[in-house]
Parts: C-alpha cells; sequence; structure tokens
C-alpha cells in the first residue's frame, strides 16, 4: 500500500504528460477493439444478461460449489488447499516450492499473485519468481507493479520498453523494433521454462462439475507454466468457481471480447489433472490455492456480493476516464480502476482504502460495458455511504471513519435550505445579489482552480415564475 | 413524429436547483415551450432538488429528506417534466431505492413513473416540430452522461436540434465521455476533475463551435467555467433556451 494519499498520487500521474498520452492510446484502442466484437448491441446484451446470471447463480450456491470443486480436484488428482489469508497462502506455496527443493518459480499472469504480494513474500525465502507474461516480464525487470489487471506495462511506450531491455536483459540491444523485443523476451524466457521445476499460474474459471481450471492467455507462457514444470501450483480467489463446463463458451467469449477484443484467446487451457499413466507430458503435480482473503465477507451482503462476479477482464479500466488519466500506478493498491475502487475498500477496509470510493464522477461508463453487469456506481454509492455511517457494528470494515462534524453540518444546512422554500428563496436571492462576494475560500476555491467564478442569475427561476405568474398548481 | 401517448392536459415542471440559481432563462424557455403546445405548466413554488449531491455523497438521509419534500409536493397523477437527465434520473430510477422499505416507497415509485427528461417528453408526448429563424450557426451538442446512460433520452435531445433547419451540429469526438462535473466530486478531486473538463473543452474547440448544447445546467456550468477560465470564446446554453430563440428569430 502506498502512504501518501490518492489524490497526492492522481495528481503526479496528472502531471505525467508521457503518461498521459500513453494510457490515452492505449485505452483508446482497447475501446476500439471491443466495438468490432461487440458490434451487435442486442447480442451483446443477451451475452452480458447471460454472463451476469450464470457468475450470480454460482455465487448463490458458492460455499456448495466450493465443496463440489474440492471433491472434483480432488478425485481428478489435483491437491486443494485454502487460504483464508494471503499468508497462508503464500505459505502454502513455499512449503510446495520447498518441498521440492526448489529455488526457482516460473510465472504466468495472475492477479491473485499480486494480491498476494507473492514475489516479494518468495523473494524474501531465498526463492526467485520469474514472470513470464511479457508485460509482467517488464515490469518485473523494471521493479514495478501492474498498472493495469490485463496489460500490466501499459503505462509503458515502445522506446520505454526498449530501453528498459536495452539496461536491464544482459546483452540486449536497443531497439524498438517488436519484433526483435518480443524475440529478446522469448530468448531470456524460453530456457527458464526447461530450467526451472515449479510453474505457478492463475486461474479464470474453475470449474465445480469436472474439477476443471480454465486459463486463457495470448502468449503461450501460461501453458508453458502450466505444462513443462513438473509441479504446476495454480492460485485462485474463491469466487472464480462456476457450476458447469457449459458455463464455459459464454464467459470466454465476454471475457476474451471485453479484455482484448479478441473471439477467443490464442490459448485456452483446460487443466483437470496432473500427467496420467502413459501420458508423455504434463507436470506431475497439480495443486490449487483457493484464496478467501474477505471474499466470504463480502459474499455475506447480497449487495456487495455482486462485487464478487467480476472476471476481471479490465475492460472497466479501459473505458473509465479517471483511469485513463491517471492510470493505474496512481490507486495505490493492486486492483486499479472502477473494480479495484469497489473491491479495495470491501477488502483493504474503508479506512485504508475508502477514499477509492469517492474517486468517481459516477459517470457509469464502467457498468455499461461491464460483461458481468456489476452495478458499479452503486456499490460506489454504498461504499460512500458506508464510509459516513453512523450505524454502529456490520458492513464493511471501518464503517462510519469518514464521519466529521463539518461534512455532517454542511450537509445537514443543505438539508434545511432544501425543505424549507422560503429559506431557500432567501438563499438564492442572497447569492443572485451577492453570490460574486463569496469568500474565496473551500469548495468554490476548488471549483475555481480550473474553473472561473459561477454567475448566480440575479432572479432565481422561482421568482421569475412568480413574475410571470406561471401556475403553482 | 408523432407522440406515443396522449398529450396531458396539464404538467408539473421541476426547475431544479441548478437551473433556479444559476440558469433561470433555462426553465423559462423550457416552460414556455411546453406551453407553446397548450399543455398547461404547473410550477410548485415549494420545489427545491432532486436530493441527488447527498445521494451521491455518502448522506442518504439528508437525500432522503430533500427528495421526500419533492415527493409531498408533485402529488398529483400528471407527468413531472424535468429539464436535466441527471435530476430526471434521480426521480426516475433512484426515488425509489432511496425510499425502498419505507412508508413513501409507493409514492417513490409512482413518481417515478410519471418523470420525463424535458426533451423526451417533447418529443415523445407532444411530438413538437419547429421551424428554425434564427441565422446560420455551428454547434456542438454535449451528452450528459446521465441522459445518455440512465434515462437514454440524447436522440430526443439531438432530434430537437436537428429540426433547426439553419443550426449545424458538429459532434464531439468523444461525445460519450464524462465532462468530469459529477457534482460533489468536481469539489472533491479538482484535479482530475480539471484534466476531464479541459479534454473536453478541448474536444468542443476542435469542432469549431460557437456554442456548446446541452440538457443538463451541471455539465453546461462546468464547460464554460473550464472554457472561461481558458479565456475561450463559445458559450454554453440549455437546449431548451436555445430552441426558444432560434424559433423567435434571435
Amino acid at each position: 500500500m502506498a502512504t501518501e494519499s490518492f489524490e497526492k498520487r492522481a495528481d503526479r500521474a496528472l502531471g505525467d504528460a508521457q503518461l498521459r498520452r500513453n494510457f490515452a492510446f492505449a485505452m483508446g484502442n482497447f475501446i476500439l477493439k471491443r466495438q468490432a466484437v461487440f458490434s451487435d448491441a442486442a447480442e451483446t446484451e443477451r451475452l452480458r444478461a447471460l454472463g451476469s446470471a450464470i457468475k450470480q447463480r454460482a455465487l448463490s450456491r458458492l460455499p456448495e460449489l466450493l465443496t463440489q470443486l474440492e471433491a472434483a480436484c480432488t478425485r481428478n488428482g489435483i491437491r486443494v488447499h485454502w487460504a483464508e489469508t494471503t499468508a497462508v497462502a503464500n505459505r502454502v506455496v513455499l512449503e510446495i516450492i520447498q518441498s521440492h527443493a526448489a529455488s526457482r518459480v516460473v510465472k504466468g499472469k495472475s492477479m491473485v499473485s499480486e494480491e498476494m504480494h507473492l514475489n516479494a513474500f518468495l523473494a524474501s525465502h531465498g526463492i526467485e519468481a520469474i514472470e513470464t507474461d511479457l508485460g509482467e516480464f517488464i515490469i518485473q525487470l523494471n521493479g514495478e507493479t501492474p498498472s493495469h489487471i490485463i496489460v500490466p506495462a501499459i503505462h509503458k511506450n515502445k522506446a520505454q520498453i526498449a530501453k528498459i531491455f536495452h539496461e536491464k536483459v544482459p546483452g540486449a540491444p536497443y531497439t524498438e523494433e517488436v519484433a526483435e523485443l518480443n524475440a529478446i523476451a522469448r530468448r531470456t524466457l524460453r530456457r527458464k521454462f526447461y530450467e526451472v521445476g515449479i510453474g505457478l499460474s492463475g486461474v479464470n474459471f474453475a470449474v465445480a462439475e469436472t474439477g476443471t481450471l480454465c486459463l486463457v492467455e495470448n502468449e503461450g507462457n501460461g501453458r508453458m507454466c502450466t505444462t513443462v514444470p513438473a509441479v504446476h501450483i495454480a492460485v485462485m480467489g474463491l469466487e472464480k468457481v462456476v457450476e458447469k463446463l457449459e458455463d464455459l463458451p459464454p464467459l470466454l467469449r465476454l471475457l476474451t471480447g471485453s479484455a482484448t477484443g479478441q473471439l477467443v484467446t490464442t490459448y485456452v487451457n483446460l487443466i483437470t489433472s496432473p500427467r496420467r499413466e502413459g501420458e508423455k507430458d504434463g507436470p506431475r503435480e497439480v495443486h490449487l490455492v483457493i484464496l478467501d482473503n474477505g471474499r466470504s465477507r463480502i459474499y455475506q451482503d447480497p449487495q456487495l456480493r455482486r462485487t464478487l462476479q467480476c472476471v476481471r477482464c479490465g475492460t472497466c479500466l479501459n473505458h473509465c476516464p479517471v483511469y485513463t488519466r491517471i492510470g493505474g500506478h496512481a490507486y495505490g493498491f493492486v486492483y486499479p480502476g472502477p473494480i479495484g475502487q469497489i473491491l479495495t475498500p470491501q477488502v483493504e477496509g474503508l479506512e485504508k482504502a475508502g477514499e477509492l470510493a469517492f474517486a468517481s464522477s459516477l459517470c457509469g461508463a464502467c457498468e455499461e460495458v461491464c460483461p458481468v453487469k456489476i452495478p458499479i456506481t452503486e456499490l460506489l454509492r454504498r461504499l460512500r455511504d458506508e464510509s459516513y455511517s453512523a450505524a454502529p457494528d456490520g458492513g464493511v470494515p471501518g464503517r462510519g471513519c469518514r464521519q466529521n462534524l463539518v461534512e455532517r453540518l454542511a450537509w445537514k444546512g443543505w438539508e434545511l435550505l432544501n425543505t424549507h422554500p422560503r429559506l431557500n428563496r432567501l438563499a438564492t436571492a442572497l447569492l443572485g445579489r451577492a453570490g460574486e462576494y463569496l469568500p474565496p475560500g473551500g469548495p468554490l476555491e476548488r471549483w475555481m482552480r480550473y474553473r472561473s467564478q459561477p454567475q448566480f442569475a440575479p432572479r432565481s427561476l422561482h421568482r421569475r415564475i412568480q413574475e410571470e405568474g406561471i401556475p403553482d398548481e | 413524429m408523432t407522440p406515443e401517448s396522449a398529450k396531458p392536459a396539464k404538467i408539473y415542471f421541476f426547475g431544479t436547483c441548478l437551473i433556479d440559481a444559476f440558469y433561470p432563462e433555462a426553465g423559462l424557455a423550457a416552460i414556455r415551450l411546453i406551453e407553446r403546445e397548450g399543455v398547461r405548466v404547473v410550477f410548485p413554488p415549494g420545489q427545491s432538488c432532486c436530493g441527488q449531491p447527498a445521494y451521491n455523497s455518502g448522506f442518504p438521509d439528508q437525500a432522503r429528506a430533500v427528495a421526500r419534500q419533492q415527493l409531498r409536493i408533485f402529488r398529483q397523477d400528471i407527468p413531472v417534466v424535468v429539464p436535466s437527465g441527471s435530476c430526471a434520473g434521480m426521480m426516475k430510477h433512484h426515488y425509489p431505492a432511496l425510499f425502498a422499505g419505507t412508508e413513501e416507497e409507493a409514492s417513490a415509485r409512482a413518481l417515478a413513473g410519471r418523470v420525463f427528461e424535458w426533451s423526451e417528453f417533447m418529443v415523445r408526448v407532444l411530438g413538437v416540430r419547429y421551424e428554425d429563424r434564427g441565422a446560420p450557426l455551428r454547434v456542438t451538442w454535449h451528452s450528459s452522461c446521465h441522459a445518455l446512460r440512465e434515462m437514454k433520452v440524447v436522440e430526443f435531445s439531438k432530434q430537437l436540434l436537428r429540426q433547426l433547419g439553419n443550426v449545424e451540429l458538429a459532434e464531439l469526438a468523444r461525445e460519450r465521455e464524462c465532462c468530469g462535473f459529477g457534482g460533489t466530486f468536481s469539489i472533491k478531486h479538482p484535479a482530475i476533475s480539471g484534466a476531464l473538463v479541459n479534454d473536453k473543452v478541448d474536444d468542443i474547440e476542435r469542432t469549431g463551435a460557437e456554442r456548446v448544447i446541452g440538457g443538463d445546467c451541471g455539465c453546461l456550468m462546468n464547460i464554460a467555467g473550464a472554457a472561461g477560465r481558458r479565456g475561450l470564446p463559445f458559450a454554453e446554453q440549455h437546449l431548451a433556451e436555445f430552441i426558444w430563440e432560434r424559433i423567435h428569430g434571435d
């Protein structure tokens, strides 16, 4: 977690012209790509309704499905581990690695592993985690965290990546040719897949019915990580479980269409067991680590539960006018953008992360495209309500943490003005006459940082209507 | 255009707090244009704000108190016409949730069912036809997020604009993007809001329009404020006021 306020981080990001250009360019492209695959509005709506229904149905049976998933995986030879916290999840992963006396892990892209801060944890135990997704590889070289949940290095342009490769990859020449940059990454990574005995990946969907782990990707590194090393460890949040294999086609269509504007990803991996007798490849051991980290608490509340429908496509980031201007790092937590703004305050608590819920104009661009129809603005409002709530217990951790006298009085005053017509007319009359002499502090000063002073009308609509004799009943 | 429903004898007009204090001409024009179609407009003087500022800021109790005032005032079973997509959206789509489980729930639902955004009412219910008497003018249109996504009425507003024969509509490149107003958001996050509105102003400037027309005075105040600060020449105007001007040849 970052130590400065969100506002400070956002201000700095806004001042970085290169960063803003990179995001504006990349997000604009993602929006166009998505539009191209979801050009039929009625069909897209049908598909989104289906995706939403599948995830809601799965969540309504969550405990049962998780039990079923564990049984099915176990039957298939996948070892299932439960982790209530990220600390437990990290320990589980560490113990598996240590049981094989390994000192390196090749990793496919996994946001849950970011949530666990797994790489740093493993490093503190002398184990090197090697990111093999191209974007993750770039930011790992540069000592950064992902700025986007699908395209982690999207804040970098070609020239910046060329410089990182040239400086951080031994023997790499400076080149801005994409094919050459890819070749450098491939050469560096390919050897690691053969050398390293442990592969780690995330999970996009886990099918309870069959005990199948579904993983989509475009670079083949995910398949390498899950088939070449002798041991495969998959980490997932417990909300990733779906009922049946049939649920996958619409969800995959929604996920890839929303995320990258693809009809299907280059690789769709369905992992159902370790290498079986007589099979020539595949890991000897497959482990599934199922992480809770606050999710089961979110699950308890029917409204908040809808947060867990998320399939991590990242399209809410791409369409968010705030995210596209400040980028992912400014949010200060693992999950940026609209999904991060509703998820992080619930997981980390309102004291630590509640300010994220306020960093939205509630324009609704995110929920308009969300493939599983998460009511993001409704949830942002809920978190705002919780932040100021005087209700004692329950709800989101840190409930009521923003309560303060100044705002309470301001809103009470606003209420009085808007429930007492005479007072209201008096106030607008005063502002109409003397509005320009308002003291230049507080909200007005913040408004006027980027705008001229608002001009109150000399006579309000109420007064004009009275003068014009428009009927009042 | 054929109206979709019968023309009511009278309607309520909800002026909104921003129009009341900043853009009364827009409110008057919206009323006159309805009256012009032979509909009696009732403006109950006790009306104030839809309650959205508090509703979006984490103060639902205060929002409810202010919304209750409107529920009490707009009682008769006649349409409530609102010259703002955002305030109309609040009343139509959020009042039922705001009053869920309270004794006013039924009346909140009833009111929600009677709410029309102004341009929607003019097109869908009144089926108005306008003759443009103004001089040739190039304008652009700003869609507010709530008119676009909650009320879904932008098409009606544009239908009205397109009736004005001497008006050239130059559309924005990023019409669907928020102008950064967001009510209290513009004050809580001035820098982000400022970045958004400045990008919107750039977009407007690139159209070469002399005026930006919109259906939501919050957005217009935001956009005009940022343009004014930068000393840019274009003016902002509510659609109703613009139409009133055009059909009178002003």
